[in-house]
């Protein structure tokens, strides 16, 4: 058999092999994923009416971890980037499974894109020549094309390494090193993009400014590098790999300065909204202390905020250099930023509407059934190619000419 | 009451397929089969005796109607007549009148003498075959203003609080009280013993504005909304995906989503009816004022301008300087709403 006949199957046999705990870790995604199952079915079947979203709050949480998510997947840049673009050697061997991780976090993409469309058996309406693209027009056609891009250009640069490792070839670095560098470029763009697919709606004061980009792009470098930290150091416990220390204290060198600079921004947010207090301000004055009486997202809000700054002021010490410390301070930012950057940034955008009425959302649990769902769906994806990939990195996974 | 959509689904079961079992088999089917067994179905439905199966998989496979040719489009009203008067048990009639040469059509609605009894918001309903139950949707919506109140006791109520100073040398202590237009989105106003106008309010109906510029039809990513030669903004409900970029871009909130299939009870839907307007929607679409576009392409007055009972609402030709609407614009003074957005509504608000 050819090696590229062989390369998926051995690649994915070996994916697929584990020990008990593999396994188990692999039965709890899949618990999840059949929740999805049933929150999908009724979606698909009654419609959007499962959700808790309404004429006033229309954009809910599907919406809200699709933006948080596509920051995760431009994040990869943070560990392939330096790896190439300054040739730091500890990072080479783990460029591969940065991109592995946007691979996955696209796929979570998609999947709330999915869940979010109220008619996504028409989806082939937005394919070009087949459909109408309302290309350049429509944001979110800009949106489609950057993170279709991403995607394809990971999916190239991820699995061409890996398969170059298998065959024991060496790489094409004219072909590869351009690929990459692009990839990373392009990585600004699908952040980038999805700030202004929200922030070109003066309908909704929340969002219509000028920081979001920015404030995307620092929130996504902090939260991003934290996943990736914990995968690296679950890789590390779990496997053969030998990822330095040093790749750890770069990633949260990185974390710390994009996520003062978030902070940064939060605050520069706050004071040019509150200072003068327009109308234009009544988003955050719900998120942040609530209008009305409503204040259901003013704890998650304070919540987000102290993670943040908390674990600001960890990675700022030397305890940043600990690992019992520093995945407990990943976790930290990584919901802090999911928070602040999912239902702390659509929900107040949505409430007060266009003509100020203020409306309070409740997801129901088929919708979190579906968003728990897409998440170990991206889970699974995951773990499959990060298992993967270290199998091939480890040379565990080699083309075999015999076979 | 009769639910409408039961007949459908059971004359759906009689072939012991549904669309949706169908869609699941094309999608299992996997992407390699491609689209030509995936028509090839369709042609096998087609075949089948069931208009339901018929009309539903054509509909699927319909371009966007904009670009549809004269025959497309023949054929696809024919469809829905077809679907809708088996669905309803009535003659439904889907007219597809375009634009007329000359028009650029326009609403004017005098503020001052609106009394807030939302009749238009109910006749809209009738005449548009909006959802009832389950989500009830209304494209109208009254917004009760309150009357500017400045209080003597409020006068020692000012910021910072300083002796001697209690008026508020920075702020006032009349600050933060409506007056005027203030959008606050109170539109589930009950009025003591339903009678209106209220003593202490005035009212500001608000629709879609039918905007020179509008924001929606420009975040559209399929085209599914645009905007039609006499200024109307519709939408092909056949076309659209759900996204609701629409909504999100909307400053009017003017635009509904059908988050369920519309319940719309047959002895209440209206069978005369426009492709781009008031034909009975389905689930995961956006929806909209569309001027009538059924009523108003023929020369008839909208069902709102019909019914209010004070002659608050003026409709017509822009392009035509004899029409109320532009002696409206000559005479009276008007405005229109969030007018700093550049959205160019032609929905404009006037005093006498």
């Amino acid at each position: 058999m050819s090696s590229k006949a062989r390369f998926p199957i051995d690649f994915f046999s070996y994916a697929l092999k584990g020990g008990a705990q593999y396994y188990a870790w692999l039965g709890f995604l899949g618990i999840f994923i059949l929740l999805w199952a049933v929150g999908t079915y009724a979606q698909l079947t009654q419609g959007m009416i499962i959700t808790g979203l309404t004429d006033q709050t229309s954009w809910g949480l599907y919406l809200a971890n699709f933006v948080f998510l596509v920051g995760v997947a431009a994040a990869a840049v943070t560990v392939v980037f330096p790896a190439y673009f300054y040739d730091q050697e500890d990072l080479h061997k783990v460029a591969v499974l940065g991109e592995m991780l946007a691979i996955a976090a696209v796929v979570m993409c998609l999947l709330f894109v999915f869940a979010h469309m109220g008619r996504p058996d028409r989806l082939w309406h937005i394919i070009p020549v087949i459909g109408i693209y309302n290309w350049p027009h429509s944001m979110l056609t800009w949106d489609v094309m950057v993170l279709t891009v991403y995607l394809i250009l990971n999916l190239v640069g991820g699995f061409y390494y890996l398969y170059k490792k298998y065959t024991g070839s060496p790489l094409n670095k004219s072909f590869y090193i351009p690929l990459i560098l692009i990839s990373c470029i392009w990585a600004l763009s699908i952040h980038t993009v999805t700030a202004f697919l929200i922030g070109t709606m003066p309908s909704r004061p929340m969002w219509f400014h000028s920081v979001m980009p920015i404030k995307f792009i620092t929130t996504a470098f902090a939260a991003g590098p934290a996943l990736i930290i914990l995968c690296f150091l679950i890789i590390r416990k779990y496997t053969a790999l030998v990822i330095p220390d040093s790749v750890f204290h770069k990633l949260s060198h990185y974390i710390t300065w994009f996520l003062g600079m978030a902070l940064f921004l939060i605050m520069s947010e706050i004071v040019v909204e509150l200072y003068p207090s327009t109308e234009h301000s009544f988003g955050l004055q719900y998120l942040m202390f609530g209008l009305n009486g409503l204040n259901k997202l003013v704890p998650w809000f304070w919540t987000a905020i102290f993670l943040m700054v908390v674990s600001f002021g960890l990675l700022l010490s030397p305890l940043r250099k600990n690992f019992t410390v520093l995945p407990i301070i990943c976790v930290m930012l990584f919901v802090g930023i999911w928070i602040d950057k999912g239902m702390g940034l659509l929900l107040p955008g949505m409430s007060p509407s266009p003509i100020g009425e203020i409306t309070e959302y409740y997801p129901t649990w088929l919708e979190i059934f579906v968003v728990a769902g897409n998440y170990a769906i991206g889970f699974l994806v995951l773990t499959l190619l990060l298992k993967g990939a270290v199998g091939v990195v480890l040379g565990d996974v080699k083309y075999d000419q015999s076979k | 009451m009769s639910k409408p959509t039961k007949p459908k689904c059971e004359e759906r079961k009689s072939t012991g397929t549904t669309r949706r079992d169908f869609l699941k088999k094309a999608g299992t089917a996997g992407a390699a089969a491609g689209a030509a067994s995936v028509l090839g179905s369709a042609a096998l439905m087609a075949n089948t005796d069931n208009p339901d199966a018929q009309t539903t998989w054509a509909e699927w496979f319909q371009g966007n109607y904009r670009l549809m040719t004269d025959e497309e489009k023949k054929e696809a009203v024919a469809r829905l007549e077809k679907r809708y008067s088996a669905q309803y048990g009535k003659n439904v009639t889907v007219d597809d009148t375009p634009a007329m040469d000359g028009v650029l059509f326009g609403y004017a609605l005098n503020i001052q003498k609106c009394i807030g009894c939302r009749r238009c918001v109910k006749a809209c309903v009738k005449e548009n075959n909006q959802s009832r139950t389950n989500t009830e949707i209304e494209w109208i919506r009254v917004v009760r203003m309150e009357k500017g109140q400045f209080s003597a006791g409020d006068m020692d109520k000012g910021y910072p609080p300083e002796e001697g100073h209690e008026y508020g040398v920075q702020v006032g202590g009349n600050a933060y009280k409506p007056a005027g237009v203030v959008l606050e989105g109170k539109h589930y106003y009950e009025p003591e013993d339903n009678k209106v106008p209220e003593k202490d309010a005035f009212y500001f109906p608000i629709a879609c504005m039918q905007c020179e510029k509008p924001p929606c039809v420009k975040v559209c990513p399929v085209r599914t909304t645009y905007r039609e030669p006499d200024g109307i903004i519709v939408i092909d409900y056949n076309w659209c995906i759900g996204c609701r970029m629409c909504i999100g871009a909307c400053p009017y909130w003017a635009r509904r989503f059908n988050w369920g299939e519309p319940n719309l009870p047959a002895e209440d839907m209206n069978p005369k009816t426009h492709y781009l307007g008031n034909r009975p929607r389905m689930k995961g679409v956006a929806e909209k004022c569309t001027f009538c576009i059924q009523r108003s392409r023929h020369g008839r007055y909208t069902a709102c301008v019909e019914v209010c009972p004070v002659g608050a609402r003026k409709f017509g030709n822009l392009l035509d300087p004899e029409s109320e609407v532009r002696k409206i614009l000559d005479r009276k003074r008007v405005f229109r709403l969030k007018a700093e957005l550049n959205t160019y509504p032609k929905f404009f608000y006037f005093i006498d």
